[in-house]
């Protein structure tokens, strides 16, 4: 699945909106295939060239533009050029992080791949790990939630709100010991309560994506 | 070591007030040196329900501000001399309250109480997180119903994270208290039962304090419940819960109305 990033005049405001972005979701881009929607940008708009290695500096990985002028050199070599009138599969938005209180500090080197913690999550507690998978041992109560780059595993009962992969992972799974949740999404496909199986209730569950759908099976 | 309780709960209308003046009284009677602390600024009504409204003179904002000492806010109680009461401001808000001034209010009342009690105002914000910052113990008030145990919930996690003892890594002593049970909608299954609200919480049970008219006229009277009618069925539970906080071994049971068939059949022979 791949980002639209549609870029807006004046260029370098919308590059310092998007550093903005960059800095609340820092991994928000890693692996992320992302196309360029160019058609938002004035034929003789200056500095065109410049805008590709602007978003290779941040680490944006572009395959394609559309919309792009017939009349700008080089931006046919930008990924390459899908068919117009392409447009995203789903609306992404970043989660906002500003009101969560950061779970890990980012040791200088060896970062974790996980993180577990061996405490109840208590509701209006969020915690959000974005490098890899998260562990609770303990339950995750309801109004709280859990975000991981990678799976959720939860020891105990899941009555929150589980969110896994939500960097790009449509590999990450979710497992609980009893399913009682608000939502679960992966990937940013997610089911809420209402949607799920009422025979699943209560029961060790996973739950992972196959395509565009999420599968959510008892483990016991 | 005077140990200073919280008495908290998120969601208001649960009944910290009342659990704070009928367990701030039984623990008097047992001959404990004890302070109730109304920290609910702008909206006291410990002094109404300890019968102390008339004598209020200075309180804790005061006390807090230092326009007043310790010992002119304390209005020791009519009934039993060990009981003591701070009350809180009514025509001043929890802005009032400074950090640096509450932590020297309760380091006071330390030296001079074996147990310090504040009954903390309802929401989760500076008045309740005021109220909770100092204290060894946590009784968490909630009634059997779902939005009492969530906001409970919540209130658990700002103990582990806002107050002094949490944030030098320690881990503040939790109790939950239930209270308004009422022992008919649970067996008509109308009510959380109480498995499922300690199943949720995973906290300790301190007691269960069924529904009783008894609160309501002590309440309107001006004294605890434990006070008033100690054999009340309200006021046995209460005092059950004063002497578990103690550190006593007591059996959680539900206690009954001593009125019914079944009240009158097994009354008697307690009695």
């Amino acid at each position: 699945m791949a980002l639209v990033l549609a870029p807006e005049t004046p260029l370098p405001g919308w590059l310092t909106a998007l550093d903005a972005q960059i800095e609340r979701s820092p991994s928000f881009f890693d692996n992320r295939p992302v196309v360029l929607d160019l058609a938002g940008l004035p034929r003789e708009q200056p500095d065109i060239e410049g805008l590709m290695g602007q978003l290779e500096a941040r680490g944006i990985r572009v395959i394609g533009t559309e919309g792009a002028h017939p009349s700008w050199q080089g931006v046919e070599t930008w990924g390459r050029p899908l068919p117009s009138g392409g447009r995203a599969t789903r609306e992404v938005t970043p989660p906002d992080e500003t009101s969560r209180r950061p779970t890990t500090p980012e040791p200088a080197s060896a970062e974790p791949s996980g993180l577990l913690i061996d405490h109840p999550i208590r509701s209006g507690q969020s915690v959000v790990f974005e490098k890899g998978d998260v562990t609770i041992v303990g339950s995750v109560s309801s109004g709280a939630e859990v975000i991981a780059g990678g799976s959720v595993h939860i020891y105990g009962a899941l009555r929150g709100r589980a969110i896994a992969g939500f960097a790009g992972n449509p590999r990450a799974r979710i497992f609980c010991r009893r399913l009682d949740a608000e939502l679960l999404a992966i990937d940013g496909v997610y089911q809420v309560s209402d949607d799920m199986d009422a025979k699943l209730r209560g029961r060790a569950v996973q739950a992972w994506l196959e395509g565009e759908a999420m599968r959510i099976t008892a483990l016991d | 070591m005077a140990k200073v309780v919280v008495v908290t709960s998120g969601k208001g209308g649960v009944g910290k007030t009342t659990s704070t003046a009928a367990l701030g009284a039984a623990l008097a009677q047992s001959g404990a040196n004890v302070v109730v602390v109304d920290f609910d600024v702008g909206l006291r009504n410990l002094d109404l329900v300890m019968g102390a409204e008339r004598r209020v003179v200075f309180d804790l904002i005061n006390v807090v501000q230092g326009d007043a000492k310790l010992s002119q806010a304390l209005i020791r109680d009519k009934r039993i001399d060990t009981l003591s009461l701070l009350p809180a401001s009514q025509t001043r808000d929890k802005d009032a309250l400074t950090p640096e001034g509450v932590q020297k209010v309760i380091a006071d009342l330390r030296e001079k109480f074996d147990w310090v009690i504040c009954d903390s105002p309802a929401g989760i914000e500076k008045g309740a997180v005021m109220a909770m910052r100092h204290a060894d113990i946590a009784i968490v008030v909630t009634n059997p119903e779902v939005s009492s145990v969530r906001d409970s919930d919540r209130i658990i996690g700002l103990l582990d994270a806002k107050t002094e003892k949490a944030e030098n890594g320690g881990r503040i002593e939790k109790h939950l208290l239930l209270t308004r049970y009422d022992a008919g909608r649970a067996a008509r299954g109308e009510m959380l039962k109480t498995e499922d609200v300690l199943e949720i919480l995973s906290i300790p049970l301190l007691g269960i304090i069924p529904e009783s008219e008894e609160v309501l006229r002590a309440s309107n009277l001006g004294s605890p419940v434990t006070l008033l009618n100690p054999t009340s069925a309200p006021a046995r539970a209460y005092i059950d819960a004063a002497r578990r906080l103690r550190g006593e071994l007591v059996e959680v049971v539900v206690p009954l109305e001593r009125k019914g068939f079944m009240g009158r059949l097994f009354g008697r022979k307690v009695a």
